[in-house]
């Protein structure tokens, strides 16, 4: 239900930054551009292009449910929070003779991680006797209120209401479970923030990161952990190209190659390449040999099957021009078939890429001494949610850089893709 | 003996399910050095199989063809190719596209330039050399085709339907730069199309193939293209003969385009 609410209000946040950005536009001087004039937007595909004041604003939006949720100071508002503070509730025993008198239990929910002493608490008439804990925010406290009650005595209410062993009554700031043996468990408010070790702060990561990026993390500095990971990409990428678009070539260039490795390729190609650690690491081992085989094969069918349809892509007609232009067959490979295909073998290249970089992330999860992927695995064993956080902002980065970079060197080196 | 000599050839392929097809049946005819011939015909008659046969990417299944007196067997730079789309190198540029063929021969880079030079000035495309080709507009593509073709030197030209993606303007202009260059050049020219008007006046001679079994249904020997050199189409359409031939092949077509469609509806 309150998960319902959240995405509610998501969507409402989506559409007010809308409806704001549009005000906003509409008093200051509007463009006449091709786009802006057509009268007709909606299911013309080429009127909607990505607003990049919604990108903006979308970022900015994950950052301040973040911070909502995590209790950052660098974001004005928030969810509420757990229970702090000092709090109270009464509670009734009976003694085995039929007697009931109140008391009280004062606990003390302290700051995570914080030591605080049980507060003191005043005497009482009665047989019972006033109680006092101290616990911290998120954690629940056993309270056992009825030992110091006398012999036998048992608990019958929490705040007015009757409360029977495994039955829960909520009381102000928190609620009280009685457990099976008749003590009373208090678990303070927890409000909607989520736990540093579930989720810390945005500053927390930032801060986590400053620290490894000078210190290193067990005893390696941060580049060289993302360094391996990327050094590993580009040598099994590099060697899956030098195997993969010769292979493609020839397999689009000659029936009885085709024919040869076809059932090959069309079988590994839908295996994942995280399905071949096992085998890659029985046949190789865990150290650097596995995992550039192993990138090697994540690599090879996808440059493999974008050479051989880069190849069988070539219009007949360029083919035939070119012979009938007086070029052998050694030209029209190097002339023709070579740069005709080389769209499609940077299409693969950049999926590839993409398949690597995922493959050895999981690979350095399953062993590795260094990289990426082993530091997020490492941190996530002793609950340092903020390494595991930042290692996954900068795996995502990375990847994404990667995918740019390749993006532009697509449109430097084969600027006619797409305009044969 | 120079020109092209075409020997009762006949194109028969098998297909799958067992029967074949006849794509042309004992089509016979010579063509001397700078002739241009124009080829008309309802689809299926076989026209594009006689070019692919002439230009040797397809072989005939018997008779033989003779180019220059020697028979051939594949694709060569003799017999230069224009099709309807270009098909050019969109990796390269304007100059690199014309002087493609020279260069695959290993020709020196000067010479290689004054050819270009010479062809993209008879071509109209002089400021356009270090243009990417598909930056260009249609028209200007196939005169880089063109320009790319000639740049070979070739005796015979073959053209499928070289003009065909072109719009009603540009397709005018074309035909007179077609006609200039087979004037200027003296190349021999065949052109196939699905215009009869393209090609009464583009041809000296022309051809009205029939399919089923793909043949020579009718020759002509025309005054037009002679005429057209260098005049205004237009009149040239208006000349003694024009319409009415037009008419004929016409109705011939359309008879023919009958019997197809007559066998499709009963």
């Amino acid at each position: 239900m309150t998960s319902l609410v959240f995405l509610l209000v998501y969507v409402v946040l989506v559409a007010a930054a809308a409806y704001i950005v549009g005000a906003i536009r509409r008093m200051m001087t509007p463009t006449a551009d091709f786009t802006s004039l057509k009268t007709v937007t909606f299911g013309d595909e080429a009127a909607v292009r990505p607003d990049r004041a919604a990108s903006v604003i979308s970022v900015l939006v994950i950052f301040l449910i973040w911070g909502a949720f995590t209790g950052s100071k660098w974001v004005p508002i928030h969810v509420p929070g757990p229970f702090m503070g000092e709090t109270a509730f009464s509670y009734v025993a009976q003694s085995p003779s039929g007697e009931t008198a109140e008391g009280r239990v004062t606990v003390l929910v302290t700051e995570a991680g914080a030591e605080a002493e049980p507060p003191e608490v005043a005497p009482t008439s009665g047989f019972v006797q006033n109680d006092s804990a101290v616990t911290a925010a998120w954690r629940s406290v056993l309270i056992s209120a009825q030992r110091n009650d006398g012999e036998d005595a048992r608990i019958i209410s929490v705040e007015g209401r009757p409360i029977q062993p495994g039955e829960t009554v909520s009381v102000p700031d928190g609620t009280v479970t009685m457990t099976n043996r008749g003590s009373l468990n208090f678990q303070p408010g927890k409000g909607l923030q989520m736990e540093p070790i579930w989720m810390p702060p945005p500053e927390a990561v930032v801060t986590r990161f400053v620290d490894i990026a000078q210190n290193g993390f067990q005893n390696t500095p941060l580049w060289s952990h993302l360094g391996w990971s990327i050094w590993r990409v580009f040598a099994g990428f590099l060697l899956g190209s030098l195997v993969g678009i010769p292979l493609g070539y020839a397999m689009g260039l000659s029936g009885w190659v085709r024919g040869w490795f076809d059932p090959i390729v069309e079988f590994m190609r839908p295996v994942p390449p995280l399905a071949l650690i096992p085998l890659v690491i029985i046949w190789f081992g865990i150290w650097e040999t596995g995992k550039i085989v192993l990138l090697f094969l994540a690599a090879l069918w996808v440059m493999t099957i974008a050479a051989r349809a880069g190849v069988s892509g070539v219009n007949l007609a360029k083919v035939h021009a070119a012979y009938s232009l007086g070029a052998n067959k050694r030209q029209i490979l190097r002339h023709v078939i070579l740069p005709n295909s080389l769209p499609e073998v940077f299409t693969g290249a950049r999926v590839a890429m993409g398949v690597c970089w995922g493959t050895v992330v999981a690979a350095e999860l399953v062993a590795a001494q260094k990289g990426a992927g082993m530091m997020i695995i490492a941190a996530s064993k002793f609950q340092q949610t903020d390494i595991v956080l930042m290692g996954i902002v900068l795996i995502g980065l990375i990847g994404f850089g990667i995918d740019i970079l390749m993006r532009i060197a697509e449109n430097i080196l084969v600027p006619w893709k797409g305009r044969g | 003996m120079d020109g092209l000599q075409i020997d009762n050839i006949s194109m028969r392929f098998d297909l799958p399910n067992g029967k074949h097809v006849q794509a042309l049946e004992n089509v016979s005819l010579s063509l001397e050095k700078g002739e241009i011939l124009s080829v008309l015909g309802p689809s299926g008659c076989g026209k594009s199989t006689l070019l692919n046969i002439l230009a040797g990417f397809l072989a005939q299944t018997s008779g033989q063809v003779l180019m220059n007196g020697k028979a051939i067997s594949g694709p060569g730079p003799e017999r230069g190719m224009v099709f309807q789309k270009g098909a050019l190198f969109e990796w390269m540029n304007v100059r690199r596209n014309v002087d493609f063929g020279p260069r695959m021969k290993g020709m020196p880079e000067v010479e290689r330039n004054t050819i270009v030079e010479n062809l993209l000035d008879t071509v109209g495309l002089r400021d356009f050399k270090e243009k990417a080709v598909y930056e260009l507009s249609g028209g200007m593509q196939q005169r880089v085709a063109l320009a790319r073709c000639l740049a070979n030197d070739p005796d015979v030209i073959l053209m499928d339907e070289p003009l065909g993606a072109l719009d009603a303007l540009t397709r005018e202009k074309m035909q007179g730069l077609i006609l200039k260059l087979w004037k200027e050049t003296g190349k021999t020219v065949i052109l196939i199309t699905h215009s009869v008007e393209e090609a009464l006046l583009l041809g000296e001679r022309l051809l009205v193939m029939a399919p089923r079994p793909g043949r020579i249904h009718k020759e002509y020997r025309l005054p037009f293209a002679e005429r057209a050199v260098g005049a205004d189409l237009r009149e040239v359409k208006k000349s003694p003969g024009f319409a009415e031939t037009r008419d004929e092949i016409l109705s011939m077509i359309w008879e023919m385009e009958e019997e197809i469609m007559g066998g499709a509806e009963a």
